[in-house]
Order: structure tokens, then sequence, then C-alpha cells
């Protein structure tokens, strides 16, 4: 599991890549609280383009990061899914709540 | 139906094996020749599955797994992932979408997704017993292939 961030106009992209699973999620969500904690930023992508595998751990991750948005008024997106993590993100209902976009 | 091939593991319930189960099932699997799809079903049903054992039937302690692959006729494949620890007291209600006991890292989706990856799923649980999920799969076989 890796991750980049970048921070720009009020806007932080979270970018997470390799597998994401139970074994990673504490992490991962602990990651994204202090990039946001330090950013504070408007909005929040979760940029899931070089995330090869994710399993119900990744909408846990998604729903924990829009808790910590909204405290700060602001808003979760999911951006760029590859179609393993696209297909667990639409099983779970997730869309719904959280807008998941993909941008060519 | 009449089984072709199995292998059986056996490890302790330490979430750095949940990423070596998913690829080992995966590995057995490709046999089948599956899409990428069917390979990414089968390795997420199988992260839900042996992630319940890890986090709901070992809260306290490091216990056994055992996850057994079948290869069936038909070009089915079946999963069985068996612990021997807590147990599940009320099946029924553990299934239901977003029924969670597991706290701010788990989102209560698991069995949704199991299910929806899979076939068929079964589960038996009694309690101080453990818990055992047998899935089925069916690999559809490609025209052009074998």
């Amino acid at each position: 599991m890796k991750y980049a961030a970048s921070f720009a106009s009020g806007r932080l992209t979270v970018y997470l890549s390799g597998e994401l699973d139970h074994h990673e999620a504490g992490g991962v969500i602990r990651t994204i609280g202090e990039l946001i904690d330090d950013n504070m930023p408007r909005e929040c992508a979760i940029d899931l383009s070089g995330l090869r595998f994710m399993d119900s751990s990744g909408i846990a991750v998604i729903i924990s990061a829009g808790r910590k948005m909204r405290t700060l008024g602001g808003r979760v997106y999911v951006e760029n899914p590859q179609e393993q993590a696209r297909k667990v993100l639409e099983t779970s209902g997730i869309e719904r709540l959280i807008a998941v976009a993909t941008h060519s | 139906m009449k089984e072709q091939n199995y292998i059986k593991l056996e490890f302790p319930s330490k979430s750095s094996n949940e990423f070596f189960a998913r690829s080992a099932a995966a590995a057995f699997a490709a046999q089948l020749d599956p899409t990428l799809e069917e390979l990414g079903d089968v390795k997420t049903a199988v992260s839900e599955a042996v992630t319940n054992a890890i986090v709901h039937a070992y809260p306290e302690e490091i216990g056994r797994i055992v996850m057994r692959l079948r290869i069936l006729g038909g070009n089915t494949l079946e999963i069985m992932i068996k612990d021997f620890g807590k147990g599940i007291e009320n099946v029924e209600e553990a299934r239901k979408p977003l029924f969670t006991t597991g706290g701010s890292e788990r989102s209560g989706m698991g069995f949704t997704i199991m299910e929806s990856f899979m076939d068929k799923l079964r589960v038996r649980s009694a309690p101080g017993k453990g818990t055992t999920i047998v899935m089925q799969r069916a690999i559809r076989l490609r025209v052009g292939k074998r």
C-alpha cells in the first residue's frame, strides 16, 4: 500500500496504490485523517487509479474520510477506480452517498 | 458434483495473511481460465471471508483458519473458509447489509459482497464452535479457449 497526496486551491487529493484490505485499512484511515487535519481542505478526492485491489475495507476508508470532511463542512469524492474497485463500490451502494467519478 | 482438484491451506488469523489467502485462491483458480473480472470476484470474496474470521472469530487471540478450494464439475470453483473461533450468534442478522460489530475499520458490507460476487453462499455457525463459509462460483467457459 502506497500513498501520495497533493493540495491545491482548497482541494486535497490522496492517491492510493497497491492493495487495500483490512490489514491496511487502519493505517490508511489514520493517514487520510492526518492529511485532512494538516491541510483543512474544502474538498477531499480519493484517487484509486493505482489501486489494484480493494475489498469492503475500502468502503470503510471512504466512509471515514467522508465523516471527517463533513465535520469541516466539506465533501469527499472518489476518483478513477479500476474495474475491481468499481464493482465493490457499486455493490456497496456507497455511490448514493459519495460521488464516484472517472476522468479520462 | 465431482471433485477434480483441490487445495487445503491452514494459516493463523493474522491480518497479513489476507493478502496471501486471496492471492493463493487466485493462483489456484487460474487453471479454470477465468476472466480478470471473475478472478477479481474470487479474490474479493476470499478477502471478505478471511477478514471476517480474523476480525470476528478471533477478536482477542490468534486462531486457526482453514481454506479449502475445490474445482467441481461444470467449471465450478468452491471456496470453503473455516474457523474454530467465537461463532456467530445470529447468522441472519450478520448477513444484513451494514450490520457490523467490527468498529470504524469495517463497513458491514462483507456478506453483501460475498453474496453478490458468488453464485452460492452457505454459512454454518455455532457460538463457541466456529464458522464455516462455503461459496461457489461457476467460471464461464469461453469460446476459443481449451
